[in-house]
């Protein structure tokens, strides 16, 4: 297996489809429970970023390791406890580095085993791909996954605190806009982000139109 | 008594799963278009909660006391083979269901509402009776918001809106307006 060719575009391309192309939140729209509910401050968002894509990388790779190994019948439940295994270790890693955080992120930490995005790549990708492709796809789609919180995040957290990282933005004058930091924010600020992305695809298509009209 | 009662309107209402923990995502956007396949899926998923509170709770007690760091992986192996149970029955009973929750009827394994119940139930220290109440009403709550989603997005399909706007982005809006309607119900419990 170690033998096996690994054009470098190949790689590439598989890196770089989960960070923006195929990101998981903004164009798969996966793995919504953790994020919504976690990404009221830039640094909760952050952690809980991180954690998932530590979860997400751990377990592509053994799950890539081991399918030639898992009966096509059980292979849910055992992604499942795989999944669950990385899960525990990343939630007593965050109680022994960062104990504040993980107070505030409380159970959704837990919550990240039912994350569908993970469960996705596995059956998805993982299953079907050797290592080398599996650990990169997942790289890419953490690190996608986590910007896409990052940015939820500190937009939620300066509209609705009007800080950033804790450190106040605005002066004393600012009057926060709470409801970005309360739970309808979470959704009316995502709905926007998608908003403007469909905004953004709807006029590069259409200029593409025009482009080809005119040729 | 009064517990239970606030318990059950505290799951179902106040702090909505869905609407204010933003648990059970994934078949609230999914399985929301048609109204009646939407009532159906909350009450199975509301079946599935109870029977992961009183695992849990069972759990717990008895066998986790020496092991806690088992708890996740114990959780969910419970959640999936009550699911797996689920979907037989259903099949059985109800061919037609099945075919209309798909995909989502397996995925109620990956309801993060489910493990929230549980995981919740034990970070409180409920017992068994406050959990199912505990469950029931998480289970109510979701079937609610469910519905109300899929009545609204019924009538959103027949109406005439800029395509820009159609899709996801539309109905993490209608979210958002529901949310903050449900945070209405936060009074219920300042006043007493």
């Amino acid at each position: 297996m170690a033998a096996e060719a690994k054009s470098p575009d190949r790689l590439y391309q598989e890196f770089t489809k989960g960070i923006w192309k195929e990101n998981p939140i903004f164009v798969q729209v996966l793995g919504m429970c953790p994020m919504l509910a976690v990404t009221n401050t830039a640094i909760n968002a952050l952690a809980m970023g991180a954690a998932t894509a530590f979860v997400l990388i751990g377990s592509s790779f053994l799950v890539s390791l081991l399918r030639k190994f898992v009966p096509k019948e059980v292979r849910i439940s055992t992604y499942i406890v795989i999944i669950a295994t990385f899960v525990t270790a990343a939630d007593f890693l965050l109680q022994a580095t960062v104990p504040d955080i993980h107070r505030e992120l409380g159970a959704f930490i837990s919550l990240i085993v039912v994350n569908c995005l993970i469960l996705g790549r596995q059956e998805a990708f993982a299953s079907r791909n050797s290592v080398g492709y599996a650990v990169v796809d997942a790289i890419g789609m953490g690190i996608g996954f986590a910007l896409a919180l990052f940015m939820l995040g500190s937009a939620r957290e300066i509209l609705g605190f009007g800080s950033f990282f804790g450190h106040p933005l605005f002066g004393p004058n600012y009057e926060p806009w709470v409801v970005m930091i309360l739970p309808p924010g979470g959704f009316l600020m995502l709905g926007m982000i998608l908003l403007v992305m469909n905004w953004f695809q709807q006029r590069k298509s259409r200029s593409r139109e025009t482009m080809e009209k005119a040729a | 008594m009064v517990d239970l009662v606030w318990i059950f309107f505290g799951a179902a209402l106040v702090n909505n799963f869905t609407l204010s923990y933003f648990l059970g995502l994934c078949p609230f956007f999914g399985v929301s278009s048609r109204l009646d396949v939407a009532v159906r899926l909350g009450l199975a998923s509301t079946f599935v909660m109870l029977i992961a509170s009183t695992g849990a709770w069972f759990l717990n007690s008895y066998v986790l006391v020496s092991a806690p760091y088992l708890r996740l992986i114990s959780f969910i192996v419970v959640i999936a083979s009550t699911v797996q149970f689920v979907e037989m029955v259903v099949k059985k009973a109800s061919p037609a269901l099945f075919q209309a929750l798909g995909i989502f009827l397996p995925l109620i394994t990956t309801n993060c509402a489910i493990l929230g119940v549980a995981l919740f139930q034990t970070n409180r220290g409920y017992g068994l009776a406050e959990g199912l109440v505990f469950a029931f009403g998480a289970g109510v709550g979701f079937t609610l918001a469910l519905s109300l989603m899929a009545g609204m997005r019924e009538e959103v399909e027949l109406s005439d809106i800029p395509s820009v706007v159609r899709g996801t982005a539309l109905n993490l809006l209608i979210a958002g307006v529901l949310s903050l309607a449900f945070m209405g119900f936060a009074g219920l419990f300042s006043n007493l």
